[in-house]
């Protein structure tokens, strides 16, 4: 049987710090198969990033283990993009330059196969004709656009987003909500989405975790039951309605 | 008691808008001519001038104390332009090697500082005690141990041009977001290339920022150094003149440093304008 593409076993998460101890995360048990998006719900503090930062190698596990395709974690990994709650672009490239950056830091060129693929990134995100104009000519979901282009462009086979849409307007979110859908529909990732909104969460996810702190650990594990492809309309189901409830009730009810 | 502040706010609010248009009345050549950018600080200068020449001339302020601007401008072409030539460039040899050696020597050292951070911690309150000493009270022992030439005098305008750049280039390369340097760690990159692609043109502008101090500093290092020991310089020049009560030509020097500051300034933000547009704070 193929091993999954991410596998948290008893995995436990402890900041020594000057301040004091930190313990963020205990006992994490999960798993993500290979094409699967998980999104992640949870308050604040309550080990998220930490969670993701595992994944990406940024950070050693203090026990437990992190495992990305059958493999340790030890350092991080040419398959795995990244996605930031701020665009953090650099203001002093063009739109291109910046979705090739990932390409000029890691190797110091650029390849014309990279700057073509660069080009069809924009054009998937809806940025087709602005890979001139420099980042603060754009709006925030543009930006945010480009940093999804970016995490992109080394065609990784997971993608860690970090509440990739909550320093956007509500409906800008919810445009980019399906614009993500529809990227997955064309080319299936392996997804890691960290948000706070409980219908976001219900509509784009295959399955929700729940947190809870601190220290965090994985509450409930709950399947969305709607099947793909999906899109605006995919928002009206009741079965979306009813797990969004269900999330918010939950969420409510622990934080009581 | 309350609608005492109340007052108070909405008058504020209304002053200004009494107040837009001193030229409303102007025709509209005259009009575009007052509020041209700079013109309100020419004309006050302008008017400074001719104050100063009317106050200086009624009472008969005696030309060493005070000294009109015509004699100053008088001075000016007395002196002739071989002379000038010779003292400003004593002065900026000195202040542009001066302050080229500190860029050379600041901005590496606070790459260096940002990756040792024992280095860090040993070398700020040094930096810190050298910057509390004056310039002027060192100058002369450095002068002693330097000897003559010019490397004692880069050398003091190496000491008033470091400390800014320093700060402020170690300020903006640890002024990077986070996120970026979580991204080129993930992406397993060299770590020279953290510096140089994302650390040091993120620190631009705050480099920018302190060359600009320090552009006007080396000045000030230069002529401090002059005023120990020197036989040319424009600092020289005015310490030579004030010792022969020529007061005239004292001044002269003195417009002649501060349009050289305000030049060099004016070039540093032209350098900052046409290479990093990015880096100046927006308008809008
Ligand atoms: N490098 C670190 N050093 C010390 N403590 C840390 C570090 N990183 C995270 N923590 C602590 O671990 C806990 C979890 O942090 P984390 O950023 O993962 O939370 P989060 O769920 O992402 O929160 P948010 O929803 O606000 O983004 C917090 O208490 C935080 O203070
Ligand atoms: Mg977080």
């Amino acid at each position: 049987m193929a091993s999954p593409a991410i596998r948290f076993d008893t995995l436990g998460q402890v900041f020594d710090t000057r301040s004091g101890r930190t313990e963020a995360l205990r006992d994490v048990s999960f798993e993500v198969a290979r094409h699967e998006f998980v999104a992640i719900l949870g308050p604040s503090g309550c080990g998220k990033s930490t969670l993701l930062r595992l994944i990406a190698g940024l950070l050693r596990p203090t026990s437990g283990s992190v495992e990305v395709f059958g493999l340790q974690v030890g350092e991080p990994r040419d398959d795995i993009g990244i996605v930031f709650q701020k665009p953090t672009l650099l203001p002093w490239a063009t739109v291109e330059d910046n979705v090739v950056f990932p390409a000029r830091h890691k190797r110091g060129r650029v390849s014309p196969e990279e700057r073509e693929r660069a080009a069809a990134l924009l054009r998937m995100v809806g940025l087709e004709g602005f890979a001139k104009r420099l980042p603060d000519e754009l709006s925030g979901g543009m930006q945010q656009r480009v940093g999804i282009a970016r995490a992109l462009l080394m065609d990784p086979d997971i993608l860690l987003m970090d509440e990739p849409f909550s320093a956007l307007d509500a409906l800008t979110r919810e445009v980019m909500g399906f614009d993500l859908l529809r990227i997955f529909a064309e080319r299936p990732k392996t997804v890691v989405f960290i948000t706070h909104s409980v219908s976001e969460a219900a509509l784009l996810a295959d399955r929700v975790l729940v947190m809870t702190g601190r220290p965090g650990s994985v509450l409930t594990d709950v399947v969305v039951p709607v099947g793909r492809p999906r899109g605006p309309e995919t928002a009206n189901e009741k079965a979306i309605h009813d797990l969004s409830a269900y999330l918010r009730s939950f969420l409510l009810q622990k934080a009581a | 008691m309350t609608s005492v502040p109340t007052y108070a706010a909405s008058s504020s609010k209304r002053q200004p808008k009494a107040m837009t248009d001193p030229v409303a009345g102007a025709s509209p050549f005259f009009r575009r001519l007052a509020t041209a950018p700079g013109m309100a600080t020419l004309g006050s200068l302008i008017a400074v001038v001719v104050l100063w020449e009317l106050t200086a001339r009624i009472f008969a302020i005696p030309s060493y104390l005070l000294p009109t601007p015509s004699s100053v401008i008088q001075s000016f072409s007395s002196i002739g332009y071989d002379r000038w030539f010779v003292h400003v460039w004593a002065t900026l040899r000195v202040a542009m090697i001066g302050y080229a050696l500190s860029i050379v020597i600041a901005i590496p050292l606070a790459i260096l500082m940002l990756r040792s951070p024992f280095l860090s911690r040993t070398l700020y309150p040094l930096l810190v005690v050298v910057q509390s000493t004056p310039v002027v009270a060192v100058a002369p022992i450095i002068i002693v141990s330097l000897g003559a030439g010019d490397a004692p005098r880069v050398v003091i305008t190496c000491l008033i041009t470091f400390f800014p750049l320093v700060v402020s280039t170690a300020t903006g390369l640890a002024a990077t977001p986070p996120e970026l340097i979580e991204l080129s760690r993930s992406l397993r990159a060299p770590a020279w290339r953290e510096i140089t692609q994302i650390r040091l043109p993120f620190a631009v502008p705050y480099i920018f920022s302190a060359l600009k101090i320090s552009i006007t500093l080396a000045v000030i290092g230069a002529v401090v150094a002059e005023f120990c020991a020197s036989e040319a310089g424009v600092g020289y020049f005015i310490q030579f003149s004030t010792s022969m009560f020529r007061l005239p030509q004292a001044w002269a020097g003195l417009i002649v440093l501060a349009a050289m500051s305000l030049v060099l300034f004016q070039l540093v933000l032209f350098a900052q304008k046409s290479l990093f547009p990015w880096s100046l704070p927006k308008k809008d």
